[in-house]
């Protein structure tokens, strides 16, 4: 267990260090420090004011290799090595305005958090609970009605849900706040029609997968037996349920870093201060700060997903052994 | 008229030529065709196929591009029309008449908007009639209805004329190949008797037909979906996402092929440090959130657009270029769910006789790969190329809406959505936008979505589906 914990946090470190350069070079490709800095200051600038915003921001070294430098500080006095090991260390740095990243994503984790667990619970739970109904109905044309409704749900734009959800819940029926958020006691109200959706946007391909899995281990030897005692449907159900742990961890797993994607998008459609909409704001400001603390989190988020999804195969199965 | 190539038109041509070449090897491969017949076989994959058919024809259409002889002095240069057209834009400049100068619903003769205008009686605002809306009828507010009554029955007579005549053709084929009777022939297809099903495809082609004739014969005087904010009729710009949509559904996959079958196939045999490697820079890769990734890669490509302006002579070279490298930023994106699977499936397959034994005979590795592993997960492949088109185009839309899609001038689902977004909020709302956006996507996601589980049905019978 130890040597397995060893090797996972040294690959993540691997891993972020990867995403990190790919950022890097991703975000300096598109613009230059002289870019931001016209882009900060205004069109109208002279080369001083560029020049000194630079060396306030730390741009003004070389990219990867200083050449100037001697020794080790030929790599490690360049923006790259400067604002990597900042971000090792849980510096994010702040935004091109001045704001702590830092302290901006500790308040924009509980919008986000109050979505996509949510979102990620009722999501796995609708699944299952979907998939092992149409196989209690199996053969009638309530499976079928409810087969193609999946694959129906599943044709569908997470746009369209998001738009026909606010028309319909926000404007005609008046039921939840069309957009917006307020921390506190009134908060899950804002956050209802989004989650809705997303469990409404997810919800196809899994059911459809889990009832696959579920109609295979109906096939097997022990499930007949359970019959053969006397067991009923039900508690036929809950073995099958049992035995089809490991796949659906699988694709459970799975769906964590599309929640954390998808809460890009709705969170700007509902104009939800979280996590997702600050990425979009680094994106459009074209802050580099913001968006490499934001892939920075989201790779975390991913790997820490991954590390879950072997925790849970060893709970969900004891002959699954950490490596 | 001087044709013009766009790049994704050659990409989309090229993509045709490759399925037939694939459609001819099918056909001389016993077990390759009878596992496509498998996926024909099944009623709703061939009545989604026949769907996807017309789609693909439309968006065909609109990939032979030309522009217009301009009138010239005799003598000189020919010149051109600086527009792009396309055969499809040519088809609805017959049906379609010209732009209105703002909204108007679904087979309107009024504008939505009153405005003031100048008649005998002074200012009066009022609804305008439509510029180019049955412009033959003297008082709208009368003959409306029977005008658009009398159409509906014409088109919808022509069409079932044409798939009576579609459907006595087929009948008359398959008599003279089974020398039967007529009577039986059809009699065969009535009842289903048939190895794959016709009945299926005749009555999905006639439903289609209808629809086709009766949309059709409206659109010779009316705006049969309405019109957007700047008057565009809506039937045109729906009929035009469908290309856009194809494009990136297919031509995605397309870039993603190589680099995933290739790294996949290494890592899967090869094993060991090239698949460590490999599987370092499939985690880096995911463990980016994708949007991320493709705004980066767009927001590149837009620098690089802004600044050679030269290399593009026409608007409709440019937002061509957008798709092009949007669909490749999108492939370098994606690819490493399908080398994933690869690697997973040849982990699997390394370990069998066949490939150890020719590996025991000295055959280098990489003709093991190519002749002995590639053939043996094209099915992984094939499967993951059909359910990937649909989650593109679904796809599309989203970026579209985050503003790294598309060009906002081209037409695609993404943009309509995107509009129909802020018109839902007005008073009245504007509703046809996103009812007819929605509902040509929906049915090109849903029959891309049937035709892929029938495909995967036939060629991994016992797979999981997701």
């Amino acid at each position: 267990m130890l040597a397995f914990t060893v090797r996972r946090t040294l690959y993540a470190i691997l891993v972020l260090l990867g995403v990190n350069a790919v950022t890097f070079v991703l975000f300096f490709a598109v613009n230059t420090p002289d870019d931001m800095a016209r882009m900060q200051l205004g069109r109208r600038v002279t080369a001083e004011a560029i020049e000194r915003w630079k060396a306030q921001q730390g741009y003004d070294r070389p990219l990867f290799l200083n050449a100037h430098a001697t020794g080790l500080a030929k790599l490690t006095d360049t923006v790259f090595f400067s604002t990597t090991a900042r971000a090792f260390s849980f510096d994010l740095g702040r935004t091109n305005e001045g704001i702590v990243i830092a302290a901006e994503l500790r308040q924009r984790f509980v919008p986000s958090l109050m979505i996509a667990v949510p979102v990620f619970l009722l999501v796995v739970a609708a699944s299952v609970l979907v998939g092992l109904a149409l196989i209690l109905f199996r053969g009638t044309g309530l499976e079928r009605a409810g087969v193609v409704g999946l694959v129906a749900l599943m044709s569908i734009s997470t746009l369209f849900y998001i738009i026909t959800g606010q028309y319909v819940f926000a404007r005609v029926l008046q039921l939840a706040p069309i957009s917006g958020f307020v921390p506190g006691a009134s908060s899950p109200m804002y956050v209802a029609l989004p989650v809705a959706v997303l469990v409404l946007a997810y919800l196809g391909p899994d059911a459809r997968l889990f009832r696959t899995i579920f109609l295979e281990e109906l096939g097997k030897d022990y499930v007949r037996t359970a019959r053969a005692k006397g067991l009923s449907e039900f508690g036929v159900m809950g073995h099958v349920l049992r035995n089809s742990l490991i796949p659906i961890i699988t694709s459970s797993g799975l769906l964590l870093p599309v929640v954390f994607t998808s809460t890009i998008v709705t969170e700007t459609f509902f104009t939800i201060p979280g996590l997702g909409s600050f990425t979009i704001e680094g994106i459009t400001q074209q802050d580099f700060n913001i968006v490499r603390a934001m892939v920075f989190v989201g790779s975390i988020l991913y790997i820490l997903a991954f590390l879950l999804t072997d925790l849970a195969y060893c709970w969900a199965d004891p002959r699954v052994r950490l490596r | 008229m001087k044709p013009v190539l766009l790049w994704t038109d050659v990409a989309v041509f090229l993509e045709c030529a490759a399925v037939l070449l694939y459609g001819w090897r099918v056909a001389r491969t016993p077990h390759l065709a009878a596992t496509w017949s498998q996926a024909f076989k099944d009623p709703a994959g061939a009545a989604a196929a026949t769907i996807l058919a017309v789609f693909i024809v439309i968006g065909l259409a609109d990939c032979v591009h030309f522009r217009e002889a301009l009138p010239s002095a005799p003598g000189s240069a020919p010149a051109y029309s600086p527009v792009t057209s396309s055969l499809l834009d040519r088809l609805l400049a017959r049906q379609i008449r010209g732009p209105e100068t703002s909204y108007s619903e679904p087979l309107a003769t009024r504008a939505f908007e009153k405005r003031a205008q100048v008649t005998e009686h002074g200012v009066v605002r009022e609804f305008p009639r439509l510029e180019h809306a049955a412009m033959d009828l003297r008082d709208p507010l009368v003959e409306w209805g029977p005008d658009v009554r009398q159409r509906v029955w014409v088109g919808t007579a022509a069409a079932l004329a044409a798939s009576a005549t579609l459907a006595l053709l087929v009948i008359a084929w398959r008599a003279r190949r089974d020398r039967v009777g007529l009577g039986a022939a059809a009699r065969s297809i009535a009842a289903g008797r048939t190895r794959f099903p016709v009945r299926t495809v005749l009555a999905t082609a006639g439903a289609v037909l209808v629809l086709a004739g009766v949309i059709g014969s409206l659109a010779r005087e009316y705006h049969v979906f309405g019109t957007d904010r700047v008057g565009n009729d809506l039937l045109a710009l729906v009929l035009k996402s469908v290309r856009t949509a194809l494009v990136i559904g297919t031509l995605t996959t397309l870039v993603t092929l190589p680099i995933a079958v290739g790294l996949g196939l290494a890592a899967g045999y090869l094993r060991g440090a090239v698949d460590e490697a490999i599987q370092y820079v499939v985690t880096v890769i995911n463990s980016i959130p994708y949007v991320l990734l493709i705004a980066a890669g767009v927001l590149i490509l837009l620098v690089f657009i802004d600044s050679n302006p030269e290399r593009f002579q026409t608007a409709a070279e440019r937002t061509d270029a957008r798709l092009f490298f949007l669909c490749v930023i999108l492939g370098l994106t994606i690819w490493t769910d399908l080398c994933r699977l690869i690697r997973g499936e040849v982990l699997k397959l390394r370990e069998l006789d066949f490939v150890q034994a020719a590996h025991a005979f000295g055959v280098p590795a990489w003709r093991i790969m190519g002749v002995h592993l590639l053939p043996n997960v094209m099915h992984v492949i094939l499967i993951n190329v059909v359910i990937n088109f649909s989650s593109l185009v679904l796809a599309e839309a989203i970026l579209s809406y985050v503003g790294v899609g598309v060009d906002p001038s081209m037409a695609s689902f993404g943009t309509l959505i995107n509009t129909a977004r802020f018109e839902l909020g007005r008073q009245p709302v504007i509703w046809w936008t996103l009812a007819t956006s929605f509902t040509f996507m929906f049915l090109l996601v849903l029959s891309a979505n049937v035709f892929a589980d029938a495909v995967r049905d036939a060629f991994d019978p016992r797979g999981a589906r997701r």
